[in-house]
C-alpha cells in the first residue's frame, strides 16, 4: 500500500573536488513530508535539485513513482535521456524556489498557464479555469491581472506554488521557500504548504523553519557535509537529536 | 543651539553670508529664487541658435532652392530606397547571425565558444571600410565559385559576375553586424537572472520554449536600445559604399554635385533625408521598447492589456 513513491538509492554528486553528495539513500512515501535540514553547504538543495535533474547525479539512482530519473530504455538497452527528455521526468515533479522565480514579463496568470498550454498542450479554457483554481487555493485569486512585481514577497511566493501545481505534480519541492521572505510574510507561505500538505501532496522542504517542520513534517532528515547525519520522525528528532551535531545545529537554530 | 555656534559655522564662508530668520522674526512675503545663472545660460543658447538660423536663411551659397529642386527628385529617391533596403536586409541577416553567434558564444561546446569568439574578434577589429574593399576584391581571392555536388557533378562560377554590388555590400555590412549584435544578444542574455530558465526547466519546458518565450522577452530590454543605435549607425553606415560606386543615397547626390558642382545643397538634401529616416525609427523603437517593458514599467493602473479575459479570447494567437 505504502510503496514509496521517491526512492533514493546511494546518490552521489561532486562539483570538481568538491564532493556534495556523499551516498545519500532515503524513501519518501506518497502523502508523506520530509523536511530536510543542515548547515548552509550540507547538500540539501543539491539533493533537491538531483530529484528534478536541475544537476545530473554522478552516480546512484533516483526512482518517482517507481520510474528510473534521467534514463530512458530502448529495445532492451538502457540510455541516458537527452536534455530535451529530461522534461518528462521534470513534470511529474513540481518545484518552488528561494527567489520565487516568477515570469517578471507575465502576468500572474500567463505564468500559471505557460507550461500546462507549452509542455501539457492543455485547451487554454481549461488551463485558465485550473490555474483559477490554483490561484484560490494559494488564496490569491484576485491578483490573476497582476504582475509579479506589483506583489509582496510572500504573494509572489504563492504564485510560485501555484504555478508549480498547475503542472499537478505527483510530487512538490521547495528549496528554502521562505528564506528569501520578509519576517512577517513567512506565515502566510507556510500556511499554504500546510494545507497542501494535508490535502495530501507529497513534499520535499528544504527549511530552516523547526517549527513547521515540526507540525507539518512527518519525518525530518539532518545531512551535514554531504552525509546524511539523522533521519527520523520529525517530532521525534526535534525533542531528542540523537546525534551531536544535529542538536547543536537545532539549538542554534531555536536560541 | 548657541550664537557663537552659529557664527563657527558661517565663518568660512566670506562672500555669502547667510543671516537666517529667527524663530518669532516676522516672516513676510518670500521672494523667491530667481536662478540667474540658468537665464544667462538660456540666453547663450537662444543668441547662437539665432544665430546660426540667421545665416542659414541670409546665407545665398545654401542654395535652399536647389535643395527643395532635388529633395525628391527620383535618383535621390531611388538611391534613398536603396538606402534603406540594404539596411533592412543587412540588419535582418545581421540580428539572425548574430544570434546564432549569441548562441554559440554561450554553448557547453568549447570548439563553438572559440570559434564564435574568434569571429566577434576579427570583425570588430578591423575597419568596416577595409573589410567592404576585401569584399569587393574577393576575386582576388577566389576567382572562382564552385560547388561539388554527388555523382561529379561541377558547378563553377566566376567570383566576378556572382559578386555584384549589392551583394558585396549585403555580404559585408551583415557579417560585420552578426559580430555586434552577437555581443549585444548575448549581454542580454547575460542580463537575465539564471533562475528564469531554472524555473522553466522545472515546469517540464525543452530548451526551444525556454529560449523564445522566457529568455528571450526578457533579454530584450536590454538588446532592443542597443540595437536602436545598431539600426541607426547601419543607415548612416551603409554611405561608405559610395566607395565602390553604388547607388545608395550618399553616392546618387554626389552624381549629381558631380555634375552640377551644387555640392552643398546636394549634401544638404541628403541630409535631411537621413535626419528624416533616422526621426522615424527614433519614434519606432520608443514603441518596441514599451512593447517589451511589459511587467517592469508599464504596469500601472489600465495599462495591462493581458488580463485574463483577453487571454481567454485570444485563440491561441501565441502560437499556443
Amino acid at each position: 500500500m505504502n510503496d514509496p513513491i521517491i526512492r533514493i538509492i546511494d546518490v552521489k554528486k561532486s562539483f570538481g573536488r568538491d564532493e556534495v553528495l556523499r551516498g545519500i539513500t532515503f524513501d519518501v512515501s506518497p502523502s508523506s513530508v520530509l523536511c530536510l535540514a543542515g548547515p548552509s553547504g550540507s547538500g540539501k538543495s543539491t539533493l533537491l535539485r538531483c530529484i528534478n535533474q536541475l544537476e545530473s547525479i554522478d552516480s546512484g539512482q533516483i526512482f518517482v513513482e517507481d520510474e528510473l530519473v534521467g534514463y530512458k530504455r530502448t529495445n532492451s538497452k538502457i540510455y541516458e535521456a537527452k536534455e530535451s527528455e529530461l522534461a518528462y521526468f521534470r513534470s511529474k515533479v513540481g518545484m518552488v524556489f528561494q527567489q520565487f522565480n516568477l515570469f517578471p514579463h507575465m502576468t500572474v496568470m500567463e505564468n500559471i498557464i505557460e507550461a500546462p498550454l507549452r509542455v501539457q498542450k492543455r485547451v487554454r479554457s481549461e488551463a485558465i479555469a485550473h490555474a483559477k483554481e490554483m490561484l484560490s487555493r494559494v488564496g490569491l485569486a484576485e491578483k490573476a491581472d497582476a504582475y509579479p512585481r506589483q506583489l509582496s514577497g510572500g504573494q509572489q511566493q504563492r504564485v510560485a506554488i501555484a504555478r508549480a501545481l498547475a503542472m499537478r505534480p505527483k510530487v512538490m519541492l521547495f528549496d528554502e521557500p521562505t528564506s528569501a521572505l520578509d519576517p512577517e510574510m513567512v506565515g502566510e507561505v507556510l500556511a499554504v504548504m500546510r494545507e497542501l500538505a494535508e490535502d495530501g501532496m507529497t513534499m520535499i522542504v528544504v527549511t530552516h523553519e523547526l517549527g513547521f517542520a515540526r507540525e507539518v513534517g512527518d519525518t525530518i532528515m539532518f545531512m551535514d557535509g554531504g552525509v546524511v547525519i539523522e533521519h527520523g520522525d520529525a517530532k521525534a528528532v526535534l525533542s531528542n537529536p540523537q546525534h551531536s551535531r544535529t542538536r547543536a545545529f537545532v539549538e542554534s537554530i531555536l536560541s | 543651539m548657541s550664537n557663537a555656534k552659529i557664527g563657527m559655522e558661517a565663518g568660512p564662508m566670506k562672500s555669502k553670508k547667510v543671516i537666517p530668520v529667527r524663530f518669532g522674526e516676522d516672516v513676510g512675503p518670500v521672494i523667491p529664487n530667481r536662478h540667474i545663472r540658468r537665464w544667462v545660460a538660456v540666453a547663450i543658447v537662444i543668441l547662437i541658435s539665432l544665430l546660426i538660423l540667421q545665416s542659414m536663411i541670409t546665407n545665398p551659397n545654401y542654395q535652399w532652392s536647389i535643395v527643395f529642386k532635388y529633395f525628391t527628385a527620383s535618383s535621390v529617391l531611388s538611391g534613398l530606397l536603396t538606402t534603406i533596403e540594404l539596411t533592412v536586409i543587412c540588419m535582418a541577416l545581421g540580428l539572425f547571425l548574430g544570434m546564432i553567434l549569441a548562441i554559440m558564444r554561450m554553448s557547453p561546446i568549447p570548439v563553438l565558444r572559440v570559434a564564435a569568439a574568434i569571429y566577434v574578434w576579427a570583425f570588430r577589429a578591423t575597419p568596416l571600410l577595409i573589410q567592404l574593399i576585401i569584399f569587393y576584391n574577393f576575386s582576388a581571392l577566389y576567382p572562382k565559385l564552385a560547388f561539388t555536388l554527388p555523382f561529379d557533378l561541377t558547378y563553377s562560377l566566376n567570383m566576378n559576375a556572382v559578386l555584384t554590388p549589392f551583394l558585396v555590400a549585403v555580404l559585408a555590412f551583415s557579417l560585420n553586424e552578426a559580430a555586434y549584435m552577437g555581443e549585444i544578444i548575448r549581454g542580454g542574455v547575460l542580463s537575465v537572472d539564471t533562475g528564469q530558465s531554472e524555473a522553466a526547466k522545472a515546469l517540464g519546458m525543452k530548451a526551444n520554449t525556454i529560449w523564445y518565450r522566457i529568455v528571450l522577452p526578457q533579454a530584450m530590454r536590454s538588446i532592443i536600445p542597443a540595437t536602436g543605435s545598431q539600426v541607426i549607425s547601419m543607415l548612416k553606415g551603409t554611405s561608405i559604399i559610395s566607395f565602390i560606386a553604388f547607388p545608395e543615397l550618399l553616392y546618387s547626390v554626389q552624381e549629381i554635385y558631380s555634375r552640377t558642382f551644387q555640392t552643398i545643397p546636394l549634401l544638404i538634401v541628403a541630409v535631411l533625408w537621413y535626419l528624416l529616416v533616422t526621426s522615424v525609427l527614433m519614434v519606432g523603437q520608443v514603441f518596441v521598447e514599451k512593447h517589451y517593458s511589459r511587467g517592469y514599467d508599464g504596469v500601472r493602473n489600465g495599462t495591462n492589456k493581458r488580463t485574463v479575459d483577453a487571454l481567454l479570447n485570444d485563440a491561441g494567437g501565441n502560437g499556443a
